[in-house]
């Protein structure tokens, strides 16, 4: 078995980016194990990071990726700092570094941090020896999320490898599609981007050259096993790239009328949290084909199989 | 390829010998009328389950309940390891409570396996007991465990490493010695 031989050669998850095949298919592989943990019908808590220090730095509001994070890291038995921004020395003017070299000087062993910025992680991973982990940086990488996707899609379809995927909405202002762009594409997928002109940015291809684009998703959504549909961030801005709500609705959002163009398997995905009525219908949120719940408690073993195998030590180390 | 290990302590046929009156000593100590219930600790340990189960079942004519145990989580060295093995996961499928369970392992050395393995198994539900059948005893213990069934019993010095090997992993059934590097 080869997987014996092979250890995981990173200390920071910055995102997807930079990992290969290889590593990818280790986490995921990983996150089975812990999948176990979370569904034992009494102890759900293994000591496997007991004694190790983990601090929870959010400089974003995120609820629910900082409490997925927060019970990964409680299942694995570490030790938790949550480090509020709002009430901490940055709002008194601290820098970013400063902050870094105060959390540094306590010795953790990881950082789990989101921040707006997007080099902030790398900022911050240079200057510390914890290993750092991105819970999500403006619009450029959320590689847990990305992650606990494609452990998503990998159970229900036991491959990514020439999985027909539509990431469908708000790509503009998703830091969700980039990471699961590099996902799928290293891991084989056929990914296709369904928005309007004004939410798809140019350059798209430049990066990803295998990825389909385009404007029509009734014509895209019967060839797909996935459609992954994506918040419209109206807090970042979205609104302005469309004529209104209604109008984006009735091109782009997923419904029951939509659902009758797809396959009768299609699994449904969203990020969270749902515009419900927006980009997707409560009717095909909560239907048959939605595995958003399922995303949702994948999160955890995903994020215990980052956390665990980044505080531990490693192989041949790769930057 | 399988290694070239030296010496041979056990061959196939005399591996299977052995099993077999693992098997019958376990059938003795229980008899009919236990619920036993197997867990094999991967890798080579949950091998020697499988073919113990079948043994068993072949016996006393009943179901033995079979389960996984990856005791990675649960190693005191995990800190020391030279690098993030991929854990693979625990299975066992049915209620430990009420069960006598008996732990196989393939090598008991040190015993900090087999006591990584009752915290991780007392963490799954509380069987009424549990023994340990090892296939060789090869001495050096750091922690005050002894196995209950156990094939061959040797005092190897610890430069020494005793290496079962079992045909559906490594492709060849037997039981070796070789110096650590």
């Amino acid at each position: 078995m080869p997987s014996e031989r092979y250890l995981f050669p990173h200390r920071h998850l910055l995102g997807i980016e930079p990992l290969s095949p290889r590593d990818i298919t280790a986490l995921l592989d990983q996150a089975r194990a812990f999948e176990e943990v979370c569904e034992r019908p009494e102890i759900k808590i293994v000591p496997a990071l007991r004694k190790r220090l983990i601090v929870n730095l959010f400089f974003e509001n995120s609820t629910r990726t900082r409490n997925s994070f927060e019970i990964a890291e409680k299942r694995l038995s570490a030790e938790i700092i949550n480090f509020d921004a709002d009430t901490s020395s940055l709002s008194k003017g601290e820098t970013l570094v400063d902050t870094a070299m105060n959390l540094e000087s306590m010795r953790p062993d990881l950082i789990v941090m989101r921040h707006a910025a997007p080099g902030a992680h790398a900022l911050l991973a240079r200057h510390m020896k914890a290993s750092i982990v991105n819970a999500g940086d403006g619009a450029h990488e959320h590689p847990t999320q990305a992650l606990l996707d494609a452990y998503t899609l990998r159970k229900r379809f036991g491959r990514l490898e020439g999985l027909r995927v539509a990431i469908v909405g708000d790509i503009r202002n998703s830091r969700v599609v980039r990471s699961n762009l590099w996902l799928l594409t290293k891991m084989g997928a056929q990914v296709t981007l369904v928005a309007p002109p004004t939410l798809l940015p140019p350059g798209l291809r430049d990066t990803w050259p295998g990825i389909t684009l385009s404007n029509d998703l009734d014509a895209t959504l019967p060839s797909q096993d996935a459609v992954m549909m994506l918040r419209c961030q109206f807090e970042r801005g979205t609104g302005a790239y469309i004529p209104g709500q209604g109008e984006y609705a009735r091109f782009f959002q997923l419904n029951a009328a939509r659902m009758g163009r797809c396959r009768p398997d299609v699994a449904v995905l969203h990020p969270g949290p749902i515009n419900r009525g927006v980009e997707i219908t409560s009717e095909v949120a909560d239907g048959p084909n939605s595995l958003v719940l399922q995303q949702v408690t994948n999160g955890v073993p995903v994020r215990m199989a980052v956390l665990f195998l980044l505080c531990n030590p490693h192989g041949e180390q790769v930057p | 390829m399988p290694d070239t290990p030296s010496p041979c302590l056990l061959d196939a046929g005399q591996m299977e010998v052995h099993l077999q009156r693992l098997c019958r000593e376990i059938v003795a100590a229980f008899g009919n009328n236990e619920s036993l219930a197997l867990v094999g600790i991967r890798t080579r340990g949950l091998s020697l389950a499988e073919r113990l189960a079948g043994m068993l079942q072949e016996i006393l004519q009943k179901e033995i309940p079979l389960g996984a145990l990856d005791i990675t989580l649960y190693r005191d060295d995990l800190s020391e390891l030279a690098g993030s093995p991929i854990v693979r996961p625990t299975e066992i499928p049915f209620s430990l409570k009420g069960h006598t369970l008996v732990l196989v392992d393939d090598v008991l050395f040190t015993g900090r396996t087999i006591r990584a393995a009752m915290d991780a198994l007392l963490d799954h539900g509380r069987p009424n007991r549990i023994w340990l059948a090892a296939l060789v005893d090869r001495g050096g213990r750091q922690l005050p465990i002894q196995a209950d069934f156990m094939a061959l019993k040797l005092e190897v010095p610890l430069d020494q490493r005793v290496s079962v090997k079992v045909k559906e992993i490594d492709g060849v059934d037997g039981v070796f010695m070789e110096t650590r590097v």
